[in-house]
């Protein structure tokens, strides 16, 4: 691993622009900071942003996992709760579906000229996740505790190697996406 | 405008890049791409300009402290990256009521930015509450096959799916 690029703080904060640069320049060309686009998707009428996450996964996930049998990444799985993976998740999708934009897209959006991205979503965002910080030392000694399980990851639960279950899944979204293009969505 | 045609990537090449991008930030930082926290981020520099001693008892800026780290300069890059591309395409061009959202409910701005703000504080608060969005848990946890990132995004999307049949169903006029 590249432990000493990995602590120059100065090249990190470069790094982490640079990468949102092109990030951003994507989310916008590919649409998916489109409002449209978006509830277009939860309407279930146009898959444009399923097939983009699903392909980033795809390609994603045989990356990463390559770098990590070679040594040089390792993950950081995001622990998680029934109370806090399960109900967080119902509240982030029902404000999705309202505002039309998620924290990346918000931000690609409002830069784009989107003005309800820019003094709504923006401003709303700020808003709920300080709202969190102040609500949460209730919520970690009650609800986010409820059911927690951890860092766990599939290849985990399933007492399976990573190339298991990494090979499979590949696949698996492989086929989907192509079953979208074949059913003409 | 910034419709002609020709400037838009298709979904593939997108999702490829993207994968490529999370590749890049596991190897060079260690890190993987993410947006949320960068938002609870800016709320506690925004409160320590306001009331810096009740910031200090903030238990959870103590996890997340508000300085600007590699995430937070991400999210800054995809305001700067989308940006140029819409530049490049003949851009920006200012608007405030989406189309899809003036078939529903109109064409008040008002009206829209305040369902905008509405639906900010829910996934605002949502996401810190799961611990993710729909890049960190979405692209990044999915990718590393994390089951706490498969649960919250199939809850994503099926709230979100519920919540824009519902909205559907309750506007004043049919819409998209």
């Amino acid at each position: 691993m590249l432990t000493g690029l990995h602590a120059m703080r100065r090249s990190q904060l470069a790094l982490g622009f640079a990468t949102g640069l092109a990030f951003g320049f994507i989310l916008h060309r590919s649409r998916v900071a489109d409002y449209g686009v978006l509830i277009g998707q939860l309407l279930l009428r146009d898959f444009t942003v399923l097939k983009v996450m699903i392909s980033a996964v795809i390609t994603g996930m045989l990356g990463v996992h390559a770098l990590v049998s070679l040594g040089f990444a390792r993950l950081h799985p995001k622990p998680g709760s029934l109370g806090g993976t399960v109900i967080g998740s119902l509240i982030f999708g029902a404000g999705f579906a309202l505002l039309g934009y998620c924290p990346g897209t918000v931000a690609a959006a409002a830069a784009s000229g989107r003005l309800d991205a820019l003094l709504g979503g923006l401003p709303g965002i700020v808003a709920g996740a300080g709202l969190f910080a102040w609500a949460y030392p209730g919520l970690r000694r009650g609800v986010l505790r409820r059911g927690w399980f951890g860092e766990l990851t599939i290849p985990g639960m399933l007492g399976a190697g990573r190339w298991a279950v990494v090979v499979p899944a590949a696949l698996l979204l492989t086929a989907f996406l192509v079953l979208l293009e074949i059913s003409g969505l | 405008m910034s419709l002609q045609t020709g400037w838009h990537l298709s979904p593939y090449a997108a999702g490829a890049g993207i994968g490529i991008l999370g590749w890049l930030a596991f190897l060079l930082s260690d890190r993987f791409i993410a947006c949320s926290s960068s938002y609870a981020r800016t709320a506690g520099m925004i409160e320590r300009i306001i009331r810096r001693a009740a910031l200090e008892k903030r238990e959870y800026y103590r996890e997340f402290p508000p300085r600007i780290d590699w995430e937070w300069m991400l999210v800054a890059g995809v305001f700067i990256g989308a940006f140029l591309s819409s530049v490049l395409a003949g851009g920006p061009d200012l608007s405030a009521v989406p189309p899809a959202w003036a078939g529903w409910f109109g064409g008040s701005v008002p009206l829209r930015i305040a369902a905008s703000f509405a639906g900010g504080l829910l996934v605002g608060f949502g996401a810190r509450w799961a611990g993710g969005c729909t890049s960190g848990h979405g692209i990044s946890g999915t990718l590393q096959l994390a089951v706490s990132s498969w649960i919250a995004v199939i809850l994503f999307f099926g709230a979100g799916i519920l919540v824009a049949a519902a909205l559907s169903a309750l506007a004043p006029s049919a819409g998209v």
